[in-house]
């Protein structure tokens, strides 16, 4: 793995929300840095995962609040930048998938139409390129037909090719860092091996870095190179996907425990004992070396 | 305890008729759990919607209990026999109704007396307890509304629950509690199980035996001792396991 600076770094990210018993923090102080890697973000509901992946992008809408240390993209701060900055970074240079396509493509617009909007506010370029370069990409997230999608409606196509076809869009500017929000949790199991796979590529072959937030523990450990564990807003342990069977932080391992497996059945399933020290005890991390740096025995294969 | 035999299940009419299942047919016996996977659009939950009568278009021969159900409206004691839970329970509570109304009105449908003493004892046997019976769902968890929804299910006292992905809308340390919830009540009250999952591990969990269903049709039926096994006969059933198994490396994997 090169060890050049990290493509995003965030320093004690805090986003809250004013209500009327006071403010509630949904991130609490949330430090990482991103490499070219697959980071895994995992937790349950309301843990503030998808908060840390939407305030990057500044997506918290007031009287939400977002604060930090800092927050830099290629060694440049992103954090309180103007808006007209912000939407240039957000789709040009980080991208984020959401959850659910049926959502976040345009129904009243063509599939074509969505992606060659979205390439040409960020490149510049003329319509017929721009139309070249949307059926490249249907191409490449494995669209069979992209003619016949180009012209089709989101309600005319599948949730796996709603998916895809939001990848591709997001990826036509060609950004250095993809946020995906459970990208593959609407997804059955078969379309969601696709998915993944394509995301695996862009990862490898453009050296994209690449924020993966998911509850699929399983999923996690076997797609991702590092895993932020998050609970109550905070990170309470980080550690090699590889290693995440090891984990030590009782939350992490009362959530392994909790899911159901087929090769290892039991009567009852352990029920994970919630404790209030996990709010604020202090975060785990792999004993060796910084907390924050991917362990070289992680890298990619392909030398990224 | 229920029969299933050449269940068809169709939407719309010729020419636009979508034939979500097709010759499905399986039995259960009384006390068993058994499962139903498969993708979604594999007409899994059609199953479950047809034998409850939330779909009328439907043929073959749907047996509950010896009784050979019609099409059209299901009686008294259909419901008496059989109860189903919902996947989403943020959807399946009346956002205006507490727990004790919505109990209270189901038992008092299902004719039952004493109905302050049964609330109180369905909101312990899905382990509420009292704090929770005036509560409206907005301040419910999740895994809280699911209780009351399986609460609602038990009100009727009933034989037969039909589960239709009751934990997939819960976070997987909820799902064990629901899970297990679920296993002490069927040994508590002798019930018998039908659900439906696209998690070939919950069902693994949960079931005796269990039926894959692909496009509409069972492709295979078998014992989950052979499932885990790797005993099945069907391919689509090995690739569901690969599949559930989770993410296998691009290196690994077939090239595109």
């Amino acid at each position: 793995m090169t060890q050049d600076a990290p493509l995003l770094s965030v320093r004690d990210l805090r986003v809250s929300f004013p209500t009327r018993q006071g403010s509630f923090q949904a991130v609490r102080g949330v430090s990482f840095d991103l490499g070219r890697e697959r980071l895994g973000v995992v937790g349950e509901s309301g843990s503030g995962k998808s908060m840390t992946g939407r305030a990057i992008l500044g997506l918290i809408r007031p009287p939400g609040r977002i604060e930090a240390a800092s927050m830099t993209l290629e060694g440049r701060s992103i954090l309180d930048l103007p808006e007209r900055q912000m939407r240039k970074i957000r789709g040009g240079r980080i991208s984020m998938v959401m959850q659910d396509p049926k959502f976040s493509l345009n129904p009243v617009m063509t599939v074509g139409r969505q992606i060659i909007e979205a390439y040409r506010l960020h490149a510049a370029a003329p319509r017929d390129q721009a139309r070249r370069k949307a059926l490249e990409m249907l191409e490449a997230v494995q669209i069979r037909d992209p003619e016949r999608v180009m012209d089709a409606y989101p309600h005319e196509v599948s949730g796996g090719m709603g998916q895809r076809i939001m990848i591709a869009m997001m990826l036509a500017p060609g950004p250095q860092i993809l946020i995906a929000d459970e990208p593959t949790s609407a997804l059955d199991v078969s379309v969601r091996t696709e998915v993944l796979h394509i995301m695996d590529r862009l990862v490898r072959d453009r050296g994209m870095g690449l924020i993966f937030i998911s509850h699929d523990l399983n999923l996690v450990a076997q797609f991702c190179d590092r895993v932020l564990i998050m609970y109550a807003g905070r990170i309470v342990e980080t550690l090699p996907a590889r290693d995440l069977h090891q984990a030590r932080h009782p939350y992490t391992r009362g959530l392994l425990n909790s899911l159901p497996r087929l090769d290892a059945p039991v009567s009852r399933l352990p029920v994970l004992a919630r404790q209030d020290s996990w709010r604020d005890d202090d975060t785990l991390s792999p004993s060796d070396g910084d907390p924050l740096s991917p362990r070289a025995d992680t890298a990619l294969p392909g030398g990224l | 305890m229920l029969s299933v035999s050449d269940l068809n299940v169709w939407f719309g009419q010729i020419p636009d008729r979508v034939d979500a299942v097709r010759g499905a047919g399986f039995q259960v016996a009384p006390g068993e759990s058994f499962g139903l996977v498969g993708e979604s659009g594999s007409g899994k939950s059609t199953v479950l919607r047809a034998i409850a009568g939330l779909i009328p278009t439907w043929s073959g021969s749907i047996r509950v209990d010896g009784a050979d159900l019609r099409e059209g409206r299901r009686d008294r004691a259909f419901f008496k026999t059989v109860q189903m839970v919902f996947q989403d329970p943020y959807a399946s509570l009346h956002p205006r109704h507490s727990v004790d109304a919505v109990l209270a009105e189901t038992l008092r449908l299902q004719g039952m007396d004493r109905i302050d003493q049964r609330i109180v004892r369905l909101l312990d046997d899905v382990g509420l307890g009292q704090s929770f019976r005036f509560r409206y769902p907005h301040q419910l968890s999740g895994g809280q509304r699911q209780r009351v929804a399986i609460a609602r299910a038990l009100a009727a006292e009933p034989r037969l629950l039909l589960l239709d992905e009751p934990t997939s809308a819960l976070d997987v340390s909820v799902q064990a509690e629901i899970l297990n919830l679920l296993a002490d009540l069927r040994a508590e009250h002798k019930l018998t199980y039908l659900m439906v999952s696209h998690d070939l591990s919950v069902i693994g969990h949960m079931c005796d035996r269990l039926a894959v269903m692909q496009q509409g049709r069972i492709v295979e039926i078998l014992p989950v001792a052979d499932l885990r096994a790797g005993r099945s006969t069907a391919p689509y059933t090995a690739q569901l396991m690969a599949a559930s198994e989770g993410y296998r490396a691009l290196e690994a994997a077939p090239a595109p």
